[in-house]
């Protein structure tokens, strides 16, 4: 089973990852030079001065802009690492400031290294919007993606979805799906903080056996659109189920790490109800142990109670 | 009902706890009538298994009598008298038809956890963690059994429990470890680890033809056992192991070699052991994995090593260089106990074996906390604890 948080993979990211790699590289340069020689550097920007705690404190700027360059050209959350270029713009900046004050500067060198260490910064912070843009499509869209093998024929799987009003045994924050003669659907679901959320969904795409999406209507709650594709799986395993669906978040993007603090995890607890979906198709309904005997969601999961006997 | 339960760091604790009710359509109640304590219960007992909670009840091998059947249970009945296999399976997932029922992809609710150690979650256990499945184990006086019409084996009545109870893990545990060997007539086995698993991957052995066998330990008793058995042995602590499996195979090693000891291994030079312990204390490996590594470099070239012992997360310094450029065959696993019972079954009618050798102690469930201090310490002789409830 797997799931992730997926972005578009346009050209537009390959031209900022290699302008992050640049970055990486430029962080590496700067960070041996900091160590290696730091009188050199502290004279570049045009301090006057040049003590053992100058040098120190240089010293360390570059250990930084090491971790930056490494962790940027590691290729793991490389916007996340961006952002941590940011932040050490803005501590170099403070710094040349104020060291500029205490012990005077050339003005000429001085102005040409905050200019540098300014334009430097816009093209870090430039470069880690674009990146970050990754995991939420700008305007507050998260999406989650997760995928199952059900060891049933496609038309089997499909037909078990399709009957929307049973959803709610195996997702673990749907309230209730009601199906209108129209084609329509009321949905009512857990929210934050144990909130109700509603919402009137329609179906878009609807073929069977293979694929059904939907979306919300006008004055949802949360607004989201959502496909599952059914495929076979290699060698006659069954059906592969895939999951996908944008949703907007009460609070916008913010709102989500909030929930995500909070244990609401939309990968994870996606992943969990496909789990559960299988298991309703394969053994007739959610297995339930007395860690968790109410088929649980993933938060429930963490607060386990002890594996003895249900009173 | 009586259970015994894991309170902690080396503490079990026997307590009052409700009793089992039906929860799924394929449940089982069962009331256990003899129930033992396993070598891997051990690593929860020392605290090595993540996900224990306080109040957890233990207890994987048991057998007992049916007293209540769900609506979806058809083929076993009130007063069946059953033996229970340690992995709970549902029968109808890929893996379970394909007989890796300890892969089970249905019994876990839990298996998220499971994913993030292991990247995928195998079947859940009885009374083995909370990553495992959360259900409470068989050191008690009823367990509920899920997916019972595909997991609980009957058994005919003239069998004594001590005959059958090692069906739920030991024996056919031991029997994987020989099978995934692939061993076969004219093979030289090695086993690392004389316990009661041990013991049966080297009574598997020779059931399967193996012409030697040889047995590694250090304590006495265990040694002597395997001797019984038909087996050579080899203390640790007086010889050097690799050299000596060498020099008693012609200098080539033995054709196969099985880990019946896993994360918790002791070596007979303190320092190394003190390596190992220290990583695994503060969290830097979760194994101790001296018998992994020698059982690598002492199998011959193109054999096959195989591991039963039971390992939870993280190992360090694998030769992976003499594993690979040797043309070694790893295989490792739970064993897919459902897979192996009526065939060992058949053995122990047909008097091949009698698996009530390795029993040595025999207590009442209220003894649990006594029947581990015992167990771990390997003292008085001590093989196998069987409790009655």
């Amino acid at each position: 089973m797997r799931a992730r948080l997926s972005g578009d993979g346009g050209s537009g990211r390959d031209v900022s990852a290699g302008l992050a790699r640049g970055l990486g590289v430029l962080s590496l340069a700067l960070g041996a030079a900091e160590l290696a020689a730091p009188g050199e550097v502290v004279r570049l920007v045009g301090l006057r001065e040049d003590s053992p705690a100058v040098r120190t404190v240089t010293c360390l700027y570059g250990a930084r802009e090491l971790a930056h360059g490494t962790g940027i050209l590691s290729g793991h959350s490389t916007a996340g690492w961006v952002w941590s270029r940011v932040a050490g713009d803005v501590l170099d900046i403070a710094t040349v400031m104020a060291g500029a004050r205490r012990m005077g500067a050339a003005p000429a060198r001085l102005g040409s290294a905050l200019a540098a260490l300014a334009g430097v910064t816009v093209a870090d912070v430039a470069i880690a919007r674009a990146l970050s843009r990754r995991s939420d499509d700008g305007a507050g869209e998260c999406r989650a993606s997760a995928a199952v093998t059900v060891n049933r024929s496609r038309s089997e799987t499909y037909r078990q979805w399709r009957d929307l009003e049973r959803l709610p045994e195996f997702m673990a924050h749907l309230r209730s799906v009601t199906t209108e003669e129209s084609g329509r659907s009321h949905w009512e679901a857990t929210g934050p903080a144990g909130s109700t959320v509603r919402w009137d969904a329609e179906i878009v795409e609807d073929r069977e056996g293979e694929e059904i999406s939907w979306r919300s209507l006008e004055g949802a709650d949360v607004e989201n659109t959502g496909s599952v594709r059914f495929s076979d799986a290699a060698g006659g395993r069954g059906t592969e189920v895939v999951v996908d669906l944008r949703y907007r978040p009460p609070g916008g993007r913010a709102g989500a790490v909030v929930a995500k603090l909070l244990g609401e995890e939309p990968n994870q607890q996606l992943r969990d109800d496909l789990r559960r979906f299988k298991q309703v198709v394969e053994v007739g309904e959610v297995v339930r142990s007395e860690g968790s005997p109410s088929g649980q969601s993933t938060g429930q999961q963490l607060a386990q109670r002890p594996a003895e006997p249900v009173a | 009902m009586r259970a015994n339960c894991w309170t902690g760091k080396r503490s079990v604790e026997v307590r009052d706890v409700p009793d089992p009710a039906i929860l799924n359509r394929r449940d089982a109640i069962v009331k256990i009538t003899s129930t033992a304590i396993c070598g891997s219960d051990l690593h929860l007992y020392n605290g090595l298994i993540p996900t224990m909670r306080d109040g957890d009840v233990l207890g994987h091998e048991f057998m007992g009598e049916v007293v209540e059947v769900g609506p979806g249970v058809d083929d076993l009945a009130v007063g069946d008298r059953v033996v229970v296999p340690f992995p709970i399976a549902c029968g109808v997932c890929g893996a379970c038809e394909r007989g890796m029922t300890a892969l089970c992809e249905n019994s876990n609710p839990n298996a998220g956890v499971a994913e993030k150690l292991m990247g995928h979650s195998p079947a859940a256990l009885f009374g083995y963690s909370h990553m495992l499945g959360g259900y409470p184990g068989g050191q008690a006086e009823y367990a509920r059994v899920p997916f019972a019409d595909f997991g609980a084996l009957k058994v005919e009545s003239d069998l004594s429990d001590e005959k059958v109870l090692f069906l739920s893990d030991i024996f056919p545990t031991g029997y994987m470890g020989a099978d995934m060997a692939e061993v076969g007539p004219g093979d030289v086995v090695a086993v690392w680890g004389a316990g009661p698993v041990g013991q049966f991957a080297i009574a598997s052995c020779f059931l399967r033809g193996a012409e030697r066998v040889f047995a590694i330990d250090r304590v006495e008793h265990r040694l002597r056992m395997a001797q019984e058995a038909g087996a050579e042995t080899l203390d640790y602590e007086q010889v050097s192991v690799p050299e000596a499996l060498t020099e008693m195979t012609g200098g080539r090693g033995p054709d196969k070699c099985i880990d019946a000891v896993g994360m918790e291994a002791h070596h007979a030079n303190g320092a190394l052991h003190a390596y190992d312990r220290t990583k695994q204390a503060v969290g830097l490996e979760t194994e101790r994995p001296h018998v992994l590594r020698e059982a690598v470099m002492s199998c011959a070239n193109g054999g096959i090593v195989s591991v039963i012992g039971v390992y939870g997360g993280f190992t360090d310094k694998f030769p992976m260089g003499s594993f690979m450029n040797r043309y070694l065959t790893m295989r490792a696993g739970q064993c897919h106990v459902h897979r192996y019972m009526p065939k060992l079954l058949q053995h122990i009618r047909n008097g091949d074996i009698d698996p009530s050798f390795v029993i040595t102690h025999r207590m009442a469930l209220d003894d649990a906390p006594r029947g581990y201090q015992t167990f771990l310490e390997k003292a008085d002789g001590c093989e196998k604890v069987v409790l009655t409830p």
